[in-house]
C-alpha cells in the first residue's frame, strides 16, 4: 500500500463516477426491470377545480393487457391517507388533506384521478382513454391577490380561507434590531418595490420514476429520489408501514434541483398497489406529467421597503411576501419562503428589519423547493432594491454596497435576522471580480453609448451576495418547526485487505460525492484515492441519512465523514501501540501510517485493518474492528459568499438581450475539488440566469399550464447561455474542521439579480426602473417605450407570460 | 410487423408494433437502456443515437423506419475497454454531472465533429441546441467538444465515427433533428 503524499484534497481530479455515465451502463430507476413487473399508468385531471361526480373505469378494465384499473376511492376507502408535510411553519397553519388520487374534487390540473395497471406501460397509456370522469367544474382561483380577495372563491372549502399560514419576524420583537415603522418615518429616503418572482419548473432532465417489489421480505421501492432515508420513514408513517420493512433505494438520479425533494402521491400508489397485487410494480412518467405534476418552485410577490440616509445608510427594511403554496402542501413548501426571512438583509448591516409572508393556496400545481429554495428570492429583492436606491440616491450601487455591507475585521457578525455569519470576506471578491470584469472601462463604454444614443445600450448589473446552507443546525430547524433534524451521518469499514468503504446519508444525483469523499477519506487515513468506495443511496447499505439538498452534503455530509474517519485512526492507534510495542502517547499518525515518534518503526493502517481482522494478538478489551461511524449536527449554516457582476447588451429596437460578459468570485471557503466547484458553479449560473431571462411557467385562465413542454417552458440551450467567467477566494469557514461551505446553490441564488440589474441599468435613462422575469424581447421593448414593466402580453414569445399575478384576470397590477 | 435492426454491431430481429418509437424499441426490447427518454415532444435530445452514421432523435423514429439500418448507441463507442475520444473528453474536462443527458450529448458531439472536425466554440453551442442539460450551464461540454476535436484530428487519433462497418460515413446535414 502506498501512502498519499501530496494532499486529495484541493486537487481536481477527475470523478469516479463518470465512467459508467459516459458508457450508457447507468442504472436510471426506468432501466430497472424485474420478474413479472407490471407498469402503472396515472390519469390525471384537466381541469384545475372541479368536483368529481363520476369515474367510469369498466372499459378501461377490459383494454388489452390490463390487469387492474383503481381510484383514489379504491385504494384509500375510507379517506384516511394524506401526503405528507414535513414543516408545520405555525401552530395554526392550514393543512388540507392531499390524497393519493383525487378523492371528491380535483384542485389542480394534473392531479391524479385514476390508475392503470398493465402488463406493459403502453398498453397501460392505452387504456387511460378509456375512464370516463365526469367533472362539474368549480371556480378557479387563480392569482396570489385573487386568492386573498374578500369573497373570493375558496380552493378547500373547508378550509374556510386560501390563506394557508401567517409567519412573521420582527427584529423589535426579537430584540436583534429596531422597531422598523420607527426607522422608515424616520428616514430620509424611503423607497418601496413590488418584484414578482415568476413561477418556474425545476427540470431535472430525468422524469421521475417509482419502482416497488412487493415479493422480498422488505417491500423495496427504487425510487429517482433526493431523499431515499425521508421517503422511507415518511412512507412509513404515511400508511402505517413498520419502518424496517421497507427499503428505498435511489439509484442512479439524474439530476433533482430541489424538485425531487419530496414524497409523491406516485410513490405511495406504488405501494399499496404492489401489495394489493403482489406483484413488482413501476410507474415512469413522461415529461408533458413531469411538467403538470412534478413540483415547482418560487412564485411571491414580493413588497419593500427601505429607508436610507440621503448619504447612502441603510437604516431599515421591511419585506412583505405573498407566497404561492399551488393546490396543496409539498414536504417543505411552506417552510421555502421562511428560509428567505434570514436573508433578504444579505451581507448588509441593516439595523431594524421586519419579514412577513403570508402562504396562499390556489388552484395550481404545488410549489415548494426549488434549487436556492427561498435564498433566491430574498437575494434577488434585496439586490434589486439597492440598485433602486442607488440610482434614487445616485451613487454608484456598487458604492453604496461598500458602505453597508459588513467588514472582513467585522467577522464573526451577528444579523438583524439573528444568524451569526461565522467568516466572509466580500471587499476581497468585489476587488477581484471588479478586475476580472473591467468595470472601470465597461461604466466608460456605457457612457459613450449613451451619449451617441447607440441602437445597443450596455448596462452593467451587480449581485454581492451571501446564502445560508448546510442546512442545518437541528436545534435551528427545531425552532422553526421543521419536522427533522438536520445532522448527516457517515460510516466507514476498514475491510481487511486495507481498502475502504464509506458509506454517507448524503444521497448524490450529480454532485459528485463519490469522488469528493474519498478525496476527503484518502489525506484523513493516508489510503490511495482509488482504495476507497463510497455507497450511498440505499437505506440498507446506508441505514441512516437526511439525504441531499441545501448545499448541504460537504458542509453537514462530509464532515461527518471526517468524524468517523477519526474514530476509525483512535481504534487503530490502541492496537498499532499493541502491536508496535510502545504507548499511544508515543505513536503519530501520518500518511497512513503510525510511527513511533523519533525512529522509523511503523505500521501501516491496512496493516492494522489486517490484524485486526484475524484478531490473534488485540489488546484486552477490544473489539476486532476498526469500523466507525459518526452522525454530525452542524453548529451552524455555511455562508458561501460572492459578487457576480454581468454586462448585457440590450438592443433597444428588438429587446432583444445579450449576456456580453458574466464573471464571477464566489467565496466557497475551502474546496475539496476545484472541478467539481467549478461544474457547480456553471450549473447554478444556468438556473439563475434562465430565472432573469427564459424560464416562466404560465396558467391560462382556466387554470391550464400552457407551457407544459420543452416547447413551450424556455430551458436555455448551449446558445442561450453565454461563457462564463468563475474565479474563486477563499476564506474558510471556522465551523467546521474542512473550513468548507456549501456551492451547489450559490451560482442560482446570486446570478439572477446580476441579469436583472445589468438589463434595467441600460434602460434606465429611458425611465424603466424595473421589468417583471423573464426579460423576454417584448418585455424589454415595452419598457423602454411604454415603461411598463409587465407589458408584453402572454407566452406567445419566449417565456413571457401571465404567472399569478397576471392583470387580465384580477391580479397584482 | 417483422424488423431487423444492427444495434452496436449486432443484428436483432423482432416483430414490432407500427407505433413502436426506436428509443422504446431499444430500451424496452433489446435492453438497450444505455439511451434515455428525456421528453415527449423531441425538444431535450437525451435520446440521440446514429441511425445508418447520422445522429438521429430515436423517440421521433419509428422502429419500423429503422428496418435494415444500424444503429450505433452510447452503448456501442468504446472499442475493447477504450472510451471512444468524444467519452474521454467529456470525462476528462467534467462535461457532466447527473449524466442524464450524456448519451445524447456525446451521440450529438460525435455528429457534429463528423461535419465539422474544428468547431469554434459557437458552431459547438449551435451544433448542441437540439440537446438539453440541466446540469451543467453547457460550458464544459462545449469545451469537452473541442477537446475531442483537438484529439480526433487527422494523425491524432481514431476518426470520428469509430463503428468502421458502416464505410459509407459523410458529412451530414442533419442537425440531430431526427428528421
Ligand atoms: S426524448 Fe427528448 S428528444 Fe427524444
Ligand atoms: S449532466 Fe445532468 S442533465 Fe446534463
Amino acid at each position: 500500500m502506498t501512502a498519499t503524499i501530496e494532499p486529495e484534497v484541493g486537487k481536481g481530479r477527475l470523478r469516479k463516477e463518470d465512467e459508467r455515465l459516459v458508457t450508457g451502463r447507468t442504472r436510471w430507476t426506468d432501466n430497472l426491470t424485474l420478474p413479472g413487473l407490471v407498469h402503472l399508468a396515472v390519469l390525471r385531471s384537466t381541469m384545475a377545480h372541479a368536483k368529481i361526480v363520476s369515474i367510469d373505469t369498466s372499459a378501461a378494465k377490459e383494454m388489452p393487457g390490463v390487469v387492474a384499473v383503481f381510484t383514489g376511492d379504491d385504494l384509500d376507502p375510507d379517506g384516511a391517507i394524506g401526503m405528507p408535510c414535513a414543516w408545520p411553519i405555525t401552530p395554526d397553519m392550514k393543512s388540507p388533506r392531499r390524497p393519493v388520487l383525487a378523492q371528491g374534487t380535483v384542485n389542480f390540473a394534473g392531479e391524479g384521478v385514476a390508475v392503470v395497471v398493465a402488463r406493459g406501460a403502453a398498453e397501460a397509456e392505452d387504456a387511460l382513454a378509456e375512464i370516463d370522469v365526469e367533472y362539474d367544474e368549480l371556480p378557479v382561483v387563480l392569482g396570489l391577490e385573487n386568492a386573498l380577495a374578500e369573497g373570493a372563491p375558496l380552493v378547500h372549502e373547508d378550509l374556510g380561507t386560501n390563506r394557508n399560514a401567517v409567519w412573521i419576524f420582527d427584529s423589535g420583537e426579537a430584540g436583534s434590531g429596531a422597531p422598523v415603522e420607527q426607522a422608515i418615518s424616520d428616514a430620509e429616503v424611503v423607497l418601496k418595490r413590488r418584484f414578482r418572482q415568476q413561477r418556474l419548473v425545476p427540470a431535472f432532465m430525468e422524469p421521475r420514476a417509482c419502482m416497488v417489489d412487493p415479493t422480498a421480505p422488505q417491500l423495496t421501492m427504487w425510487s429517482a429520489t433526493q431523499i431515499p432515508h425521508i421517503l422511507k420513514t415518511m412512507s412509513a408513517l404515511t400508511l402505517g408501514l413498520p419502518e424496517h420493512k421497507i427499503r428505498v433505494i435511489a439509484p442512479d438520479v439524474g439530476g433533482g434541483f430541489g424538485g425531487k425533494i419530496a414524497v409523491l402521491p406516485e410513490e405511495i400508489m406504488c405501494l399499496l398497489v404492489a401489495q394489493k397485487l403482489g406483484k413488482p410494480v413501476k410507474w415512469t412518467e413522461s415529461r408533458s406529467e413531469t411538467m403538470v405534476a412534478a413540483h415547482h418552485g418560487r412564485d411571491q410577490i414580493q413588497d419593500l421597503t427601505i429607508a436610507a440616509t440621503r448619504d447612502g445608510t441603510v437604516t431599515g427594511l421591511k419585506v412583505e411576501l405573498l407566497a404561492d403554496m399551488g393546490a396543496y402542501l409539498g414536504l417543505v413548501g411552506p417552510g421555502v419562503p421562511i428560509l428567505g426571512a434570514f436573508m433578504f438583509n444579505a451581507i448588509y448591516k441593516i439595523p431594524a428589519y421586519h419579514f412577513a409572508c403570508t402562504n396562499v393556496f390556489t388552484n395550481t400545481t404545488l410549489t415548494d423547493a426549488y434549487r436556492g429554495a427561498g435564498r433566491p428570492e430574498a437575494t434577488f429583492a434585496i439586490e434589486r432594491i439597492m440598485d433602486e436606491l442607488a440610482a434614487e440616491l445616485g451613487m454608484d450601487p456598487m458604492r453604496l454596497r461598500e458602505q453597508n455591507w459588513i467588514k472582513h475585521e467585522e467577522f464573526p457578525y451577528t444579523t438583524v435576522s439573528t444568524l451569526t455569519y461565522d467568516s466572509g470576506n466580500y471587499e476581497a471578491a468585489t476587488a477581484k471580480a471588479m478586475e476580472l470584469f473591467g468595470y472601470e472601462s465597461l461604466r466608460q463604454e456605457q457612457r459613450e453609448r449613451r451619449d451617441r444614443n447607440d441602437p445597443v445600450q450596455l448596462g452593467i448589473g451587480i449581485s454581492t451576495f451571501t446564502e445560508m446552507c448546510g442546512l442545518a443546525p437541528s436545534r435551528v430547524l427545531g425552532s422553526l418547526d421543521y419536522g427533522a433534524g438536520g445532522w448527516e451521518h457517515a460510516a466507514i469499514r476498514m475491510l481487511p485487505t486495507g481498502k475502504v468503504e464509506v458509506i454517507t446519508g448524503a444521497s448524490a444525483h450529480g454532485q459528485g460525492h463519490e469522488t469528493a469523499w474519498s478525496q476527503i477519506v484518502a489525506d484523513q487515513l493516508g489510503v490511495p484515492f482509488e482504495d476507497v468506495e463510497v455507497l450511498h443511496g440505499d437505506t440498507q447499505s446506508s441505514h441512516k441519512g437526511l439525504d441531499t439538498y441545501g448545499s448541504r452534503s460537504l458542509a453537514v455530509g462530509g464532515i461527518a465523514v471526517v468524524k468517523a474517519t477519526e474514530k476509525v485512526i483512535d481504534k487503530a492507534r490502541k492496537v498499532a501501540a499493541h502491536l508496535m510495542e510502545c504507548s499511544e502517547d508515543d505513536l503519530e499518525f501520518a500518511g497512513g501510517k503510525f510511527t513511533v515518534k523519533g525512529t522509523d518503526t511503523s505500521t501501516g493502517i491496512g496493516d492494522i485493518a489486517l490484524a485486526v481482522f484475524a484478531a490473534h494478538d488485540l489488546p484486552e478489551g477490544i473489539e476486532p474492528t476498526l469500523d466507525s461511524d459518526a452522525v454530525y449536527d452542524p453548529e451552524n449554516f455555511s455562508f458561501p459568499h460572492g459578487t457576480h457582476l454581468c454586462a448585457t447588451e440590450v438592443d433597444t429596437e428588438t429587446g432583444r438581450v445579450r449576456i456580453r460578459s458574466y464573471v464571477c468570485v464566489d467565496d466557497v471557503g475551502k474546496v475539496v475539488n476545484p472541478i467539481i466547484v467549478e461544474g457547480q458553479m456553471h450549473g447554478g449560473l444556468a438556473q439563475g440566469i434562465a430565472q432573469a431571462l427564459y424560464e416562466e411557467a404560465v396558467y391560462d385562465e382556466s387554470g391550464t399550464l400552457t407551457s407544459g413542454t420543452f416547447a413551450d417552458y424556455l430551458l436555455p440551450s448551449a446558445v442561450d447561455l453565454p461563457e462564463f467567467t468563475t474565479d474563486r477566494t477563499e476564506t474558510p469557514s471556522t465551523t467546521n474542521p474542512l473550513g468548507v461551505k456549501g456551492v451547489g446553490e450559490a451560482g442560482t441564488i446570486a446570478s439572477t439579480p446580476a441579469v436583472v440589474n445589468a438589463v434595467v441599468d441600460a434602460v434606465r435613462h429611458y425611465g424603466v426602473d424595473d421589468i417583471e422575469m423573464p426579460l423576454t424581447p417584448m418585455r424589454v421593448w415595452q419598457a423602454i417605450r411604454t415603461g411598463e414593466k409587465a407589458a408584453g402580453g402572454p407566452g406567445a414569445e419566449s417565456g413571457g407570460g401571465l404567472g399569478s399575478i397576471d392583470a387580465a384576470h384580477g391580479g397584482a397590477q | 410487423m417483422r424488423i431487423t435492426v444492427t444495434v452496436d454491431g449486432t443484428s436483432y430481429t423482432d416483430d414490432v408494433e407500427p407505433r413502436t418509437l426506436l428509443v422504446h424499441h431499444l430500451r424496452e426490447r433489446l435492453g438497450k437502456v444505455g439511451t434515455v427518454v428525456g421528453c415527449d415532444t423531441s425538444n431535450c435530445g437525451a435520446c440521440t443515437v446514429h441511425l445508418d452514421g447520422h445522429s438521429v432523435k430515436s423517440c421521433s423514429v419509428l422502429a419500423v423506419q429503422a428496418d435494415g439500418s444500424e444503429v450505433t448507441t452510447v452503448e456501442g463507442l468504446a472499442r475493447d475497454g477504450q472510451l471512444h475520444p468524444v467519452q474521454q473528453a467529456f470525462h476528462d474536462n467534467h462535461a457532466l454531472q447527473c449524466g442524464f443527458c450524456t448519451p445524447g450529448m456525446i451521440m450529438q458531439s460525435i455528429d457534429l465533429l463528423a461535419d465539422n472536425p474544428d468547431p469554434d466554440e459557437h458552431a459547438v453551442r449551435e451544433g448542441l441546441e437540439g440537446n438539453l442539460c440541466r446540469c451543467t450551464g453547457y460550458q464544459n461540454i462545449v469545451k469537452a467538444v473541442r477537446d475531442a476535436a483537438h484529439h480526433m484530428r487527422p494523425g491524432a487519433g481514431p476518426e470520428a465515427e469509430r463503428v468502421a462497418d458502416t464505410g459509407s460515413r459523410t458529412a451530414s446535414s442533419v442537425g440531430g433533428g431526427g428528421e
